[in-house]
């Protein structure tokens, strides 16, 4: 049984088709890719893979349990893990602060431990702590846990995303663009950091992203999305040659 | 505090008052809060038994009730023995015990650390109010000053679990407290007074002081109850709605309570029973503070934060963001119920005129001034601006220009207000300075 599939998944937007039949299957360790031109769509598919946005079409199944009518959080907590193209942080709370927030679903100790602490709370806070942590230590952060996450440089603050979506817990991880405006340094981090995910954990990974350098070293398939189709999936070597590829994608680059 | 002194070497030699300033605060940053709270004791203890020589040798009528404003704006020319009282009676006392027997009480703060820091958390609190008690026992103003401003920490400080944690912006705490403020006087009214509206007690009144607890917390939850009604409508949507719809309840809730003449309609609603104590209330608010303070401190309660700064950040990392602003609110205004039900038993008066947009003004005035999302901000805002309300009294009118000045100056220089984003460590304020 794949650990995701994503059936004919489509989205309308008014008179805007933004994805048509889009198809995924992916199991347990599988890294997979998505690329595209900008506004193809590839970010919508994750904003539904997430409870986000609700498809027009189609269905997502997480280990056969489909994520429709359920809320992000939910979708989250049953193990779809995200970071965003735009980081997404609160600007008001510490590194540390931002990781263990996303332990929130495995909080048991209720109100009553929130309200008035307890044993059950401290052990439970510890725990998170702990979890976090490590985490961060994984993601080479642990030394700047009590900085607010604004006075991180631009890189750590992407490393730090993926820490926070680690710390869900999810069967799958899905990156958008995670070295978007990374210099190559940055970049290496990145991409030592998503090998060791994978190898570590065994997590599934889909990854959206522009640097097709950098996909095509990393991902075992990948698929190519232009105005919300798929126009070709496969081995980065097919997709590299892929004609269409060429002309909808690495064209423009050529161009630009 | 001990980071203070290479701060100042590193900017070289002291430039005018921030340079003294600073100075002043490194030469004081030793005095551990045992050390303050003794000095202070001091003080009032000295006041107490010298004061009324001290204040005959200035010249001035009486002993200044509130630290000599009240003396000061009515007669100018007493100003200068004003002040002399003040410097003498408390500054010199607190600062003098304080510095000079700081090694004594870092010791002794060491000592009873060490035994448990919830235990000296505890005896902190029992010093505190010992200070305050000396203090509010010299006169009724005092005391009824002292108890409004303890109200005014509590209804500041679940205002700000609302406007500074969870980032929305509400107007309906003059409507909570009120709803807090009517269910408390009803359920100590009807059980154990006789009294006009309601007739004979139907419990004994020598049983109600031990039931008054459980009357605010009855209050607290009329509170909330009104909370839920508001928050199910408006928490579909963010921003302005919740700020629309929280003014437009403050308002349905005041002339509710005007037009049911079951308790009193416009005119009020009188002689509630004397429960509300120094304790109680003194109490209450710490409870308020320690249940307010832990929630904020844990992950769940973090979550308001996460909820505020980046919504679909935090709705994507599990956390139930339409739980977490309900609880948020609910419990803000629990608090706000619980401040309103200890205010009517300690005017002993409650009447709609008495919840309004001059309520919600001052209320709004003090979680702004002091600080969104700290609770030191909000002790503080609550403290400054409810004693500069009584200190500024004899200007009248003036008072009204001069409190909303402070507070567009504040606006200006600090944005977010005094002691904005601070975590309030208890444990950490009680620890020895060395």
């Amino acid at each position: 049984m794949p650990l995701l599939e994503i059936k004919d998944l489509s989205i309308r937007f008014g008179g805007l088709q933004a994805v048509k039949n889009y198809n995924l299957t992916m199991n347990p360790g599988d890294i997979r890719g998505l690329i595209g031109p900008n506004g193809a769509g590839k970010t919508t598919v994750f904003n539904m893979m997430t409870g986000i946005l609700t498809p027009t079409e189609g269905q997502v199944l997480l280990n056969n349990w489909s994520i429709e009518g359920f809320q992000p959080y939910q979708i989250a907590a049953r193990g779809i893990g995200r970071t965003f193209q735009n980081l997404c942080l609160w600007r008001h709370m510490t590194v540390l602060e931002h990781v263990k927030m996303a332990c929130y679903s495995k909080i048991t100790y209720g109100l009553f431990g929130a309200f008035f602490g307890g044993a059950r709370r401290k052990r439970e806070e510890t725990q998170m702590t702990n979890k976090a942590m490590d985490l961060l230590a994984l993601v080479k952060l642990d030394q700047f846990a009590d900085q607010l996450v604004g006075n991180l440089p631009y890189g750590a603050q992407r490393r730090m995303e993926i820490a926070r979506a680690l710390a869900t817990d999810p069967k799958i991880l899905l990156l958008d663009e995670p070295t978007a405006g990374m210099n190559p340094e940055e970049l290496d981090q990145i991409m030592e950091i998503i090998r060791l995910v994978h190898g570590e954990y065994k997590m599934a990974i889909l990854l959206i992203e522009h640097r097709l350098k950098f996909v095509m070293e990393l991902c075992e398939r990948i698929q190519a999305l232009v105005f919300g189709e798929v126009i070709a999936e496969g081995e980065p070597e097919e997709i590299r040659n892929h004609p269409q590829v060429i002309e909808a994608y690495l064209g423009k680059e050529i161009e630009y | 505090m001990t980071n203070q002194q290479p701060e100042i070497q590193s900017n070289g030699p002291s430039k005018g008052g921030k340079g003294y300033f600073k100075a002043f605060r490194s030469y004081f940053s030793c005095v551990p809060m045992l050390g303050w709270l003794a000095g202070i004791i001091a003080a009032v203890l000295f006041e107490r038994f010298l004061g009324d020589q001290i204040s005959e040798l200035l010249g001035l009528p009486k002993i200044p009730v509130l630290f000599g404003c009240m003396i000061m704006l009515k007669d100018f020319s007493l100003i200068p023995s004003a002040l002399a009282f003040l410097v003498g009676v408390y500054f010199i006392p607190i600062l003098l015990v304080g510095r000079a027997l700081a090694p004594v009480f870092n010791g002794l703060a060491g000592m009873i650390y060490k035994i448990s820091p919830m235990f000296s958390v505890v005896l902190h609190l029992a010093l505190l109010y010992l200070a305050l008690h000396l203090w509010a026992d010299l006169s009724a103003y005092r005391l009824m000053t002292l108890k409004f401003t303890l109200v005014a920490v509590m209804l500041t400080l679940s205002l700000n679990v609302i406007n500074g944690y969870m980032g929305e912006f509400s107007c309906s705490h003059p409507g909570f407290m009120a709803l807090g403020a009517y269910a408390a006087s009803v359920f100590t009214l009807v059980l154990f007074t006789n009294d006009r509206f309601f007739g004979e007690a139907l419990l004994s009144p020598s049983m109600g002081v031990y039931f008054f607890p459980v009357a605010i917390i009855l209050g607290g939850f009329a509170a909330a109850l009104g909370a839920l009604v508001i928050a199910i409508p408006s928490f579909r949507t963010r921003g302005d709605y919740l700020a629309i719809i929280s003014l437009a309840f403050m308002f349905i809730v005041k002339s509710l309570i005007e037009n049911l003449e079951v308790v009193g309609g416009p005119r009020g609603l009188g002689s509630q029973p004397n429960y509300a104590s120094l304790p109680m209330v003194f109490g209450w608010t710490v409870l308020c503070i320690w249940v307010i303070n832990n929630f904020v401190r844990s992950t769940l309660g973090k979550a308001l934060n996460a909820v505020r700064d980046d919504e679909s950040a935090a709705d994507a990392m599990t956390v139930n963001t339409r739980r977490t602003k309900m609880v948020g609110f609910l419990f803000g205004a629990f608090w706000a119920g619980a401040a309103g039900g200890l205010f009517a038993h300690i005017l002993r008066y409650v009447n709609p005129a008495s919840f309004g947009l001059q309520r919600l003004a001052e209320i709004l005035a003090m979680v702004y001034f002091g600080g969104l999302n700290s609770v030191h901000g909000s002790i503080v805002g609550a403290v400054s601006i409810s004693l500069l309300g009584e200190a500024l009294r004899p200007l009248e009118l003036f008072k009204w220009i001069i409190i909303p000045l402070l507070l567009i100056l504040v606006m200006i220089f600090r944005p977010t207000g005094l002691i904005a984003f601070k975590e309030f460590n208890v444990k950490q304020l009680v620890r020895p300075r060395n």
